[in-house]
């Protein structure tokens, strides 16, 4: 048996998904895109004289939500099957988009670069259980406007993952399709076969601005899978109480869909969201908090309910290094993400809320995530029955480590976790030199960068999409890509 | 390939039928005896410690290649002096008195032998006095004491003092282990080493059978 933690019943989730409608229906949602406000005025809707502010009728979100996908898949760079989102199926992928990188070297937080990027791409090909990238982080040492699509481009050189990713502006899009195109061939074999998701974000409370109503559209029509980043913060941009704040999240993400599915129906979306409750005392919004982490499960609920796939930031700390905080908030979000059935949890390696990436965090992450993995696939009898016959084999023995059964069983049964786990005798611990957890997982880190074999991305297609990234930093005065070598 | 290096390769695979068959092919080509053991076999779990200590495989996989190695020595056996195999020391090993605990005690048996030691299993719930006086009669170069309860853990000082009483400390080395032991225990009774492992135990004893 699966085990599965819920935290709403059914009719709760009825009457939240009813109250959003509501919302939508009677206070509307802000949309500053004006193709989009024409095609939901041609679908019925009543856009208001100001001309951004639109009403949604419970026929377009029915239509909306009879077209939404039930699940689809992912594929790598090689266009091998990786994901399939669909049921209580989880995935792990590095939290995404972070300004800074903690630095092993100095404590310090700092500024990624290119070198750091291409660091983090060689050490997620080799995590095995973190099935996607992100864009991670975002070097600072390229120009702002190619910052979206140069990480893209990284990725795709260095890792063979699909990519959890987003574009900053409109025009990015552009780029980011095509180096997606120059992997896959042509466009149908691009939307047969998905390489990357989007985040789209709309602003609390029910808002889209015109930048991320675009990229929704333009992934539409490239059925580009999107994964919709709803972030209500209870108590300041969302009421402070749980299902309050759920109703909003509803009611954001309802209008993500009608908004994909009228454009282009069967997008592929992922139900997802950052919310968090919002900390009175410093003003942040804590992604480890218990709280946060609740109304993550019971979107995801929510999303079930209405038979669309799920995706959380939830599985990351608010902590500024690697200590005993960060490993704290990071396994409860993964643990309880996992058992919810989150098909995407994102958060891996992340920091100090959403914004710090460290090496050394997601090579630790990557064991959470494997003995959370372990954890979801419960209790099942493997030859367990009849017992008597293995237990005489017990007395007989006095032991069953070379039992048949044991030797078929071993690996499938028991996760045995990578050297950042500490589980060694404490005489052999000190003998190998005393590490701390921070020094055990530099170590792999250092290891993993070692061992990194390239992918087996032609030659071709990497010339090719370089050829394609240096064109697009050359429109904004960068002559060459800072230092790459596959 | 050469016929010591299958030996060695089967073995490591835990492979008992072709380690016996490879064994046999040996002694047929002519290869000295202690070359099919010292090249073969233990050349083969050798590197199965080493494997087992980097983590690349896991104690199942020890403890086959072991049982592989036995065949081949069991074939061997009667092709030296006297049926016996030339051994790299003798070791009386048992969990001690009042502790019936015997698996981490028997897994240190197999490393042993699987190193080439010569192995005197006193079994479990030992008693100080049969583990010194087996070690005198039998020429034993090493004790090695087990204990999982921390109730059974003196025993390992009476056998220790026993030794020392006896002045036979300086040619009967001691070791222990075991979940409950540790190492500062270890010095505390003055036991000559500790092996929080059988791996572990294994190379603490080959140290202590060289200083001797």
């Amino acid at each position: 048996m699966r085990p599965v933690v819920r935290f709403l019943s059914d009719t709760l989730i009825k009457q939240i998904i009813t109250e959003a409608r509501d919302i939508l229906c009677k206070l509307g949602v802000e949309i500053h895109n004006k193709n989009i406000l024409s095609l939901l005025h041609d679908y019925g809707a009543h856009v208001d004289r100001g001309g951004e502010r639109v009403l949604l009728t419970d026929t377009i979100i029915d239509k909306a939500l009879e077209t939404v996908p039930r699940s689809f898949k992912l594929y790598d760079v090689h266009s091998n099957e990786t994901h399939d989102f669909s049921n209580y199926n989880v995935y792990f992928t590095p939290g995404s988009a972070a300004l800074n990188i903690l630095d092993y070297a100095t404590k310090k937080i700092r500024k990624p670069q290119t070198a750091d990027y291409i660091k983090y791409a060689k050490i997620t090909s080799q995590l095995n259980n973190i099935a996607s990238q992100s864009t991670a982080f975002i070097p600072a040492d390229v120009h702002e406007k190619i910052s979206d699509s140069y990480r893209l481009y990284l990725s795709l050189i260095y890792c063979a993952k699909p990519v959890v990713t987003g574009a900053f502006t409109i025009e990015a899009f552009t780029i980011m399709r095509d180096l997606q195109l120059a992997i896959r061939g042509t466009e149908e074999e691009l939307a047969t076969k998905p390489l990357t998701i989007f985040s789209c974000c709309p602003t609390s409370p029910l808002k889209w601005s015109d930048v991320t109503s675009q990229n929704l559209i333009d992934c539409a029509r490239y059925a580009i899978p999107v994964e919709f980043i709803s972030m209500p913060l209870s108590g300041f941009m969302a009421p402070v109480t749980l299902v309050g704040t759920l109703v909003q999240h509803t009611a954001e993400t309802l209008s993500g869909i009608v908004i994909s599915q009228l454009t282009h129906p069967g997008t592929p979306v992922l139900y997802g969201g950052s919310p968090a409750v919002f900390d009175v005392r410093y003003e942040t919004t804590p992604m480890g908090d218990a709280a946060t982490q609740m109304i993550d499960c019971a979107y995801n609920e929510i999303g079930k309910h209405l038979g669309v796939p799920t995706q959380a930031y939830i599985s990351l700390s608010d902590s500024k290094q690697l200590d005993a905080q960060a490993g704290l908030e990071s396994s409860m979000g993964a643990t309880l993400a996992a058992l919810s059935g989150i098909n995407n949890i994102s958060g891996p390696g992340m920091l100090d809320f959403e914004s710090c990436q460290s090496l050394e965090k997601l090579v630790l992450d990557n064991e959470i995530c494997g003995m959370v993995l372990r954890l979801v696939k419960g209790i099942e009898p493997k030859e367990d029955f009849p017992a008597l016959p293995r237990f005489e084999e017990l007395v007989r023995e006095k032991h069953l480590l070379i039992s048949t059964h044991t030797q078929k069983y071993l690996r499938e049964e028991l996760y045995l976790p990578g050297p950042v786990i500490d589980r060694a005798n404490r005489t052999r611990w000190h003998e190998e030199g005393g590490l701390t957890l921070l020094e055990r997982a530099h170590r792999e880190v250092e290891k993993l960068l070692q061992n990194y074999v390239p992918s087996r991305l032609s030659e071709s297609v990497k010339k090719e999409l370089t050829k394609l990234m240096t064109k697009e930093a050359r429109k904004y005065g960068m002559e060459h890509l800072s230092s790459v070598n596959s | 390939m050469d016929v010591l290096t299958e030996i060695s390769l089967y073995l490591q695979r835990g492979n008992e039928e072709k380690v016996s068959a490879f064994t046999r092919q040996a002694i047929e080509k002519k290869c000295a005896p202690k070359d099919i053991l010292n090249n073969g076999l233990i050349h083969g779990m050798n590197i199965i410690g080493e494997k087992y200590k980097i983590h690349e495989i896991f104690l199942p996989d020890v403890l086959l290649a072991a049982k592989a190695m036995y065949a081949g020595m069991d074939i061997l056996k009667p092709l030296f002096i006297k049926g016996k195999i030339p051994t790299m020391g003798k070791v009386v090993i048992g969990s001690v008195q009042g502790d019936l605990h015997d698996i981490g005690k028997n897994l240190v048996g197999i490393m042993l032998r699987g190193a080439g030691f010569e192995i005197i299993d006193l079994g479990n719930n030992v008693a100080p006095e049969k583990f010194v006086e087996t070690a005198r009669q039998e020429n034993a170069t090493v004790i090695g004491m087990s204990a999982l309860l921390t109730t059974t853990m003196p025993v390992m000082k009476k056998v220790v003092d026993l030794l020392k009483e006896k002045s036979l400390n300086n040619s009967i080395r001691t070791i222990v282990g075991g979940a409950s032991v540790s190492e500062e225990f270890a010095r505390e009774i003055d036991a000559d080493a500790y092996g929080y492992d059988s791996i572990k135990a294994v190379e603490c004893i080959k140290k202590l059978v060289h200083q001797r």
